[in-house]
């Protein structure tokens, strides 16, 4: 049992090091360091931007662009586990890749999977160069774990397809040049089978961008409405109706970028608690019902990050990664916000207060736990991931469905 | 990385899971449940597959393997919960007397524990909460006074390695434990597959284990070390119990379906599966820590220890549930794992013990360099 890379693990981290060590924007590592957890997922700011840009044009012209792709779109022809220790050499570097997660992770390899060979050899190396950033439209007001009840309607119009509805909670979309958009064609066919993919320029006529306000003050996410889009029939990914298969590609995706570990905010809490005086003249740490607390969550941190060790040692075999990694957002996220309203009521009420200056560490915990509501959510709730894990990992029955072999339109929409 | 058990260590593993299903069935657990006593038969067959001595050097009658071996075993005897005395004789007892021992000692005892022909404990608690100052228990002169309790499987024992007071230090002390100045008192537990006694020394032979007045960190080393193995022998049951309550939610039917279709019981397992996951990777990580001697073992040992004891406790409560009132029948298995559960997190010292060595190990590891 051990940590160590293979030979030619460790050559290649070599490598990736003695480059990134060369070149990354070494300026911006006082602001990449000092970025709490709990703020991936919101897209950074149009400075961050240009910088992002920047540094993944650098890495695409020395070929360490979007290492699990083939070369012939711009990638590096790695395997998983390059990519991995790739990921753990750029550091803080890789925050500046946040902004083309989506395209790179789930868009690109969609249309790799299924778009025609003209488009992704038009589309696919600007996407790896950082040249343009991409967004995916799945999510709706209506459909959010049922996504496959999503009602963007597309209609054939001679060689056009004809969109109308809205997306929701996009990431992105305000700075993306393109996207892919999920949307219902058939609604006489049950909920599943009515549905297609599509690429979209998002500069088209009929697209309208509005950020969200969310509920912590802050706007990452889009709102996307679609009136009268046309988009040309051949930007179909995949068959028409076939756009659920397409969908699952996708997010497919979204697994296999594991090695990303998800914070819980425990070193933060740790840090704070070794620090912060406690009662009496004594320290936080010395209070057993704060020890208890502490105990537990550092068995969450530390299972998830030799969780992870886990599965890089079946993906350095060779082994794919399951739907057992499910469990990493889904312990990360709540415990990241137990860890935060825990840690406000460790400072009495001036938990309450916000501004760095005045609160206590900084004001890390106050701005995680705004935060953190959304991380059960996105990405699949907490919920949804339960029953991915019950469903795939231990093999109990799905849900009885209601709306399952019903045509779309059939299915009631009111309590 | 290779953060994981190699293949010869797993067939070891597979080799005592063949054995145990064949020699463990949970029907034998219940011959000791329901008063049956030790099973010495079962023992003995333990000891010829060499499972006893597999840390034990080879020049002591062991097969001289790593740690590794006996934590991918330890897993094994916990998912058969077997009611046997391992954790004392060979986390402890055996672990003790390797480290501390004088060589006489070792060669005199080291080869009956891996033949399984002695058994030994250690006895420490003495009815409270142990702490470096409650000790009562005194070695003076070679003469053992006082009484431990509970010591697990002190009814069966042969030899005892027991924490005492040595004027104003600690030390750990070995005794014979078939002599006259030893006197036992079987106890009723939660668990009654795992033996317990008090044992009252008076003025019992006894000789030092170690050096005088290094009792109390050779006890915590010999925790330490335990934790790791005892964690393994924990995510062993909490997959058996996840297992079992799997299997019946897929078999019961209630409302005409399947009761493993409602999300109420398919999330309860999911969060089961959730906590024996990460106790699994926190034991792992004690395993690094213990088989390769890494510095960071106590503090590997205590989150391998907290998250394995909060899995198995939470595997074994809510299998009970998922079962609904037949989980709650004597015929049905799952109240073996709840008392099996409880029995190992409660040895070694409890939960309590265990948060407060994690976190001030880990403060100590996060001091600001300026204090």
């Amino acid at each position: 049992m051990n940590f160590d890379d293979t030979p030619e693990e460790a050559a290649f981290r070599a490598e990736a090091r003695a480059w990134i060590d060369a070149n990354a924007p070494k300026h911006l590592q006082p602001i990449l360091s000092g970025s709490g957890h709990g703020t991936a997922g919101d897209i950074a700011d149009f400075d961050m931007l240009a910088e992002s840009k920047a540094w993944q044009k650098k890495k695409y012209d020395a070929g360490w662009a979007c290492l699990h792709w083939p070369k012939e779109y711009g990638g590096r022809g790695a395997t998983p586990m390059q990519r991995v220790i790739w990921n753990q050499e750029e550091g803080i570097y890789a925050q500046l890749s946040f902004t083309f997660i989506i395209g790179q992770g789930m868009c690109g390899p969609t249309v790799m999977a299924w778009g025609n060979e003209d488009d992704k050899q038009a589309l696919l190396p600007p996407l790896a160069a950082g040249e343009d950033v991409w967004c995916q439209m799945f999510s709706e007001p209506s459909a959010g774990s049922d996504l496959a009840g999503l009602r963007t309607r597309a209609v054939k119009d001679g060689g056009e397809w004809v969109i109308n509805g809205s997306k929701i909670w996009t990431s992105g979309a305000h700075i993306s040049q393109y996207g892919i958009l999920l949307t219902r064609t058939d609604p006489s066919v049950a909920k599943h089978k009515g549905l297609t993919m599509f690429w979209v320029d998002m500069r088209s006529p009929g697209i309208e961008v509005r950020p969200i306000l969310q509920a912590h003050g802050q706007s990452g996410f889009n709102e996307v409405f679609f009136t009268d889009l046309r988009i040309p029939d051949s930007q179909h990914l995949g068959g028409v109706g076939q756009g659920w298969t397409v969908s699952l590609t996708t997010l497919m995706n979204e697994r296999l970028s594991i090695g990303s570990g998800m914070s819980t905010g425990f070193e933060t809490l740790m840090d704070y608690a070794v620090r912060a005086p406690g009662r009496d003249g004594g320290r936080l740490v010395d209070d057993p019902a704060i020890r208890s607390k502490l105990a537990d969550w550092a068995t969450k941190a530390s299972g998830l990050k030799y969780t992870s060790m886990r599965a890089l040692t079946a993906l350095s075999k060779g082994e794919e990664p399951g739907p057992e990694n499910s469990i990493g957002k889904l312990v990360a996220g709540a415990t990241s916000q137990d860890i935060a309203t825990f840690a406000i009521d460790l400072q009495g009420e001036a938990g309450i207060l916000t501004d760095p200056a005045q609160a206590a560490h900084a004001a890390r915990f106050q701005a995680t736990l705004m935060r953190s509501p959304a991380t059960r959510i996105e990405g699949g709730t907490d919920e949804i991931l339960r029953n991915i894990i019950a469903e795939r990992v231990l093999g109990l029955p799905g849900d009885v469905r209601v709306d399952k072999d019903v045509p779309f339109e059939k299915i009631p929409t009111r309590a | 990385m290779q953060f994981d058990f190699n293949e010869q260590q797993n067939e070891f593993r597979q080799e005592a899971r063949r054995f145990l299903a064949a020699e463990c069935s949970t029907d034998r657990v219940r011959k000791a449940l329901e008063g049956g006593g030790f099973d010495r038969q079962l023992w003995q067959g333990v000891a010829e597959m060499g499972f006893l001595g597999i840390a034990i050097p080879e020049e002591h009658g062991g097969l001289g393997l790593g740690y590794l071996e006996l934590c991918a075993v330890a897993e094994e005897f916990g998912r058969a919960i077997a009611p046997l005395p391992i954790l004392s004789s060979v986390y402890l007892a055996a672990e003790a007397i390797k480290t501390f021992g004088t060589p006489e000692q070792q060669s005199e005892w080291l080869p009956k524990i891996a033949a399984g022909a002695a058994i030994g404990c250690l006895a420490s608690s003495e009815g409270e909460r142990l702490t470096e100052k409650s000790v009562r228990v005194a070695f003076a002169n070679g003469a053992l006074n006082g009484t431990k309790a509970p010591v697990l499987d002190g009814d069966i024992a042969d030899v005892a390695i027991v924490l005492a007071k040595e004027g104003d230090a600690l030390s750990l002390v070995l005794v014979d434990l078939s002599q006259d100045g030893v006197a036992r008192k079987a106890l009723e537990t939660v668990d009654p597959t795992r033996g317990q006694a008090s044992l009252t020394f008076a003025g019992a032979k006894a000789e030092r284990l170690g050096e005088r007045g290094d009792g109390w960190g050779n006890f915590q080393t010999l925790l330490d070390r335990a934790a790791v193995l005892v964690a393994f022998e924990q995510i062993g049951g909490a997959d058996r119990a996840l297992e079992m309550g799997r299997d019946y939610a897929l078999e019961r039917m209630a409302f005409g379906r399947q009761i493993g279709s409602f999300q109420a019981i398919k999330h309860m397992l999911a969060d089961m599966y959730v906590s024996a996951t990460l106790a699994r990777s926190n034991a792992y990580y004690g395993a690094w820590a213990l088989s390769t001697g890494a510095a960071e073992l106590p503090r590997a040992a205590a989150t391998a220890r907290v998250s394995s004891t909060n899995a198995f406790r939470h595997c074994a409560k809510n299998n009970i549930q998922v079962h609904g009132g037949m989980g709650f029948t004597w015929q049905m298995d799952c109240h073996l794992f709840y008392r099996r559960a409880n029995q190992l997190a409660l040895a070694l010292g409890s939960l309590p013990d265990w948060e407060e060595k994690l976190v001030m190990r880990l403060a100590a590891a996060n001091e600001p360099l300026a204090a």
